[in-house]
């Protein structure tokens, strides 16, 4: 069966002219009807179109000036009228004719005088300046979108609709990746990933609808005008900005808050109180310890059926702790992505234009130490807009861009989580820092102190440089907070400021509470973890090694020597040593030490609990967790083993 | 060794009754020992212990109670009793011990739990200074029950001056 | 490589004309007749992004979408399907069964290129 293409065309083109005709008629009687106007368009874009394709040249030009008036009503540009509605509607018949006969005699004139009208009509609309007043003064769009967890799988290329947002102008993108699920139960194929994207555009909303066309009705997709980028006028869709300061902490939070509340989801996420994780975790713990006798029982005893349900328990119990585990830890982006608004507002309000870079949003850390962070990175936030990043001016004349520049990163190194806050301004003032610090008492007046002690000096309570006081913080008044936060995470606060290019202030945050990747090892009958991020290698120990003098603790490792601590020794197992020692070389950045123990056992998710008071003064240790069978694992501070072996080093070197 | 006139806890109220305190018995090597009814969290069979190199030998370890990680403390070395080997009867009393503002859970290891009862204050006697084999700094009050002295020991003195029963530095190993 | 596009229609008119239309954009184009055709021929070459026409006889679009996406080795493969305007219904079901997105037609070849590149991304 073969149909000339053109025929059903002709057929097509008249049920597509009928519904043009129904749509404009019911439009005259509903003007603001956008899904009229919508159907007209598409009505007359689909005529115009395949006109094209099967030759009718004549049809798709004229068709084009119609389809084009009513695409400006469509994208808000123009207003629906009465009259365009006509000017339209007589245009039909023309279009029939332009399908049945084209090139019949007096078609073009007839073209003319119709398009005549149309343009009278465009124009007795207002045009585009009244289409405009209505638009909201935008910059671009601020977008939020989600797309079904199958979507990937039905076809659907995230990346292809953000190469398309792109294609309409400046697009900043960020993903949002607080609904990853822990990696074993990552189905690949499913879509975890939401986004946020600043785009920076005069295409209107229907252009980013466009976008989104095969999506739009299973997604998750918000978008408001992006606000004005000029500083110096407020911000049209800026949520309420802070109060006045005047009381500092209470402040300070409310704008995390409200930022937080955009973020979440209720009908995804479930806020729970921390203690009750804790008492969670305590259980699985308690049931693993359960668990594990009845294994034993069921192992005692001739009873299939009893093994049967006690593996298949261990299996469940195994994974319900496991899935305990990682409930706790959060990737510190979802702080992060509290402060995009904050940086947008304070330059709002400081009148310096700012821009915040985050970097390591992955990295994961536990949740309580998360809401714990979020006043003191708020005010280091605060405080780099406000007194690290200098007036435009000031950094056009010292040769740097406008804009300053406050970077976020998080990062895990070692045993400790190091989240620091970075701006591009003028450094801190050491004369201003060591006068202010001379007049509060902290120090005696030309008290020689080195560099990082000077600046660790805007730590202390009741320092104040501020030499004047803004609505958004006095700087100083908050830092001894900050650092009390920090000192109660266990945790420290590294200060770096160089004049003229910037400050950066880290905060190392250990991961008590955290869980990490950890070594198994056996020392003597007790077992241990090493955090498996400061392994470097493992080996056996040369048997000569292990039988040198005491005072010669030390083994080559591709030309440089590494100071060995026999563990067995150092914990006083009072047990010989097995014959074939392993050594596990760990290290904390450029110092390494060889670790001695008995056996390797394997890898071990750990769960970090912290010692408890009574054992506060121990250092060998950070922590202890508990191990698949119940019992007690304790695992080493690397940090305080490779400081001991550059200790034991440094004395041999001494002694010659 | 100076006695409180009213209660004699120092954490928190511990009298049912005035004049009473309601206290948890166990024995040690023969010597009966107290501990304030309301700090005990929970009476257990013997756990495994995981040794902590380093620590104080009166807390010389630490064991896995309902999932949290709790040091366990041994009396019988602070009283300089010998170390003995666990019995059928030997039992771990977890008590929430409070410190300043803070409190945490310990478990202690006894040779065996009596009983909860209540002690008259006016029981209490003062420890005598001289002939006596244990440091009195490490008990609190001593109390005469039935013909036999009770011992309530000072928790917060023991576990704080709990010497290290190993080098916490390295020295160790040179 | 340019990407490639297998376009199952019953229609050999609406197939040529879907061919000159991508070819032209640089596509490479391979067709089938019906939904059973488009699977066996899905089977033996990996597409990029399938076209596909509803009403077909042997085995329409609708059922071929379904038995495609049960089939691991497409997944993620974008499928497209030619519509008409006025049935909204047929489109829910289409979707449904796992289509990626949709052309209505009659269709221009800039709309059909535009479609092509926008779930190919390319």
């Amino acid at each position: 069966m073969t149909v000339d293409p053109v025929d059903t065309f002709r057929t097509e083109a008249a049920d597509l002219l009928e519904q043009v005709e129904q749509g404009l008629l019911d439009l005259m009687q509903r003007l603001d009807d956008d899904e009229l106007v919508n159907a007209v368009f598409r009505g007359l874009h689909t005529l115009k179109g395949s006109g094209a394709m099967f030759g009718f040249d004549a049809l798709a030009a004229f068709t084009h000036h119609c389809e084009t008036a009513f695409d400006r009503v469509r994208r808000g540009e123009a207003p629906a009228t009465v009259a365009l509605a006509r000017a339209v509607l007589d245009a039909c018949d023309h279009m029939r004719a332009l399908v049945d006969s084209p090139g019949a005699p007096g078609q073009q004139a007839r073209g003319r005088a119709l398009l005549d009208a149309l343009g009278q009509a465009v124009a007795g609309a207002g045009g585009g300046a009244a289409g405009d007043a209505g638009a909201p003064a935008a910059t671009g769009w601020h977008l939020r979108f989600s797309l079904p967890a199958d979507a990937m799988a039905k076809g659907t290329n995230p990346l292809a609709l953000l190469k398309e947002l792109r294609a309409l102008g400046d697009a900043r993108v960020r993903a949002d990746i607080a609904m990853i699920p822990p990696l074993e139960a990552l189905d690949p194929l499913a879509l975890h990933l939401a986004w946020e994207v600043d785009l920076t555009t005069t295409a209107p909303r229907a252009a980013v609808d466009d976008v989104f066309i095969f999506v739009m009705d299973t997604m998750e997709l918000h978008v408001e005008p992006l606000p004005e980028q000029d500083p110096a006028r407020p911000a049209q869709a800026a949520p309420p900005a802070p109060g006045p300061a005047t009381t500092g902490d209470a402040d300070i939070a409310a704008p995390a808050d409200a930022s937080a509340q955009r973020w979440s989801r209720p009908d995804e996420n479930v806020r729970v109180p921390a203690a009750r994780l804790d008492e969670l975790m305590d259980r699985v713990g308690e049931l693993v310890i359960a668990q594990s006798r009845l294994g034993q029982l069921a192992n005692a005893r001739d009873d299939l059926p009893l093994r049967a349900v006690s593996e298949e328990m261990e299996r469940l119990s195994g994974e319900l702790r496991d899935t305990m585990m990682v409930l706790r830890m959060v990737p510190v982006g979802s702080l992060f992505a509290r402060f995009r608004r904050l940086v947008h507002d304070l330059a709002l309000d400081t009148g310096k234009p700012v821009e915040l870079v985050t970097d390591g949003e992955n990295t994961e850390v536990d949740k309580t130490v998360i809401e714990r962070l979020a006043d003191p990175l708020v005010h280091l936030v605060r405080n780099a807009a406000d007194h690290g990043i200098e007036a435009p001016e000031s950094r056009t004349a010292a040769g740097k861009p406008a804009t300053g520049r406050i970077r976020l990163s998080a990062r895990q190194e070692g045993g400790e989580v190091i989240i620091a806050i970075t701006d591009d301004g003028a450094g801190i003032d050491r004369a201003r820092v060591r006068a202010r610090a001379e007049e509060a008492g902290l120090i005696a007046p030309g008290q020689a102190l080195a560099d990082a002690e000077l600046l660790q000096l805007v730590l202390e309570p009741g320092f104040s440089t501020a030499a004047r006081v803004t609505s958004l913080s006095g700087r100083g008044v908050g830092m001894d907070v900050v650092k009390r936060t920090i000192d109660s995470l266990r945790g420290g606060i590294d200060i770096t400021s160089t004049p003229g290019e910037g400050t950066r202030i880290a905060l190392r945050i250990p991961l008590t509470v955290a869980i990490i990747g950890g070594l198994l090892v056996r020392v003597g009958q007790g077992r241990y973890v090493i955090p498996l991020a400061t392994v470097e290698e493992c080996l056996e120990l040369p048997h000569e090694r292990d039988n040198r003098s005491r005072g010669r603790a030390f083994v080559s490792l591709r030309d440089r020597l590494v100071p060995f601590l026999r563990l067995r020794e150092l914990f006083a197992t009072g047990t010989s040593p097995d014959p074939h020692q392993k050594m596990v070389v760990v290290s904390t950045g450029t110092e390494r030490v060889g670790l001695v123990v008995d056996q390797i056992i394997g890898n071990h998710q750990t769960v970090i609990k912290s010692l408890s008071r009574l054992h506060a003064g121990i250092t060998t240790f950070s922590g202890a967790t508990i191990l698949g069978d119940g019992s007690v694992a304790l695992i080493l501070d690397v940090a305080h083993l490779v400081a001991s072996g550059q200790q034991q080093e440094a004395q041999l070197r001494a002694a010659g | 060794m100076n006695v409180p006139d009213q209660s004699p806890a120092g954490s928190g109220p511990a009298t049912p009754g005035s004049g009473t305190i309601e206290v948890l018995t166990f024995g040690l090597q023969g010597e009966t020992f107290a501990l304030e009814a309301t700090a005990v969290q929970e009476i257990l069979d013997l756990l495994p212990e995981t040794p902590v190199p380093g620590a104080g030998r009166f807390v010389g370890s630490v064991i896995n109670f309902r999932g949290r990680v709790i040091p366990l403390a041994d009396l019988r070395l602070a009283f300089g009793m010998d170390p003995a080997e666990p019995t059928a009867d030997s039992r771990i009393v977890v008590i929430e011990f409070a410190s300043g503002s803070e409190s945490t859970l310990v478990g202690l290891r006894t040779d065996r739990v009596h009983e909860v009862t209540i002690l008259p204050l006016e029981s209490r006697e003062p420890p005598p200074g001289v002939g006596m084999r244990w440091r009195p700094d490490y008990i609190r009050a001593l109390f005469r029950h039935d013909g036999e002295f009770i011992i309530l020991p000072d928790l917060d003195a023991i576990f704080t001056a709990s010497p290290p029963r190993v080098g916490t530095t390295l020295r160790a190993v040179n | 490589m340019s990407a490639s596009i297998l376009v199952v229609d019953d229609s050999a008119s609406v197939r040529a004309a879907v061919r000159i239309a991508l070819t032209g954009a640089g596509y490479r184009i391979a067709e089938a007749t019906d939904g059973a055709d488009g699977i066996a021929r899905a089977g033996g070459e990996h597409f990029d992004l399938v076209i596909t026409d509803l009403n077909m006889p042997v085995m329409d679009g609708l059922a071929m979408i379904e038995a495609m996406r049960a089939i691991p080795a497409h997944a993620g493969m974008p499928i497209v399907f030619l519509t008409t305007e006025s049935d909204d219904g047929m489109k829910a079901r289409a979707r449904a069964a796992g289509a990626t997105g949709w052309l209505t037609k009659p269709f221009d070849p800039d709309q059909l290129v535009k479609v092509a590149r926008k779930v190919l991304g390319r």
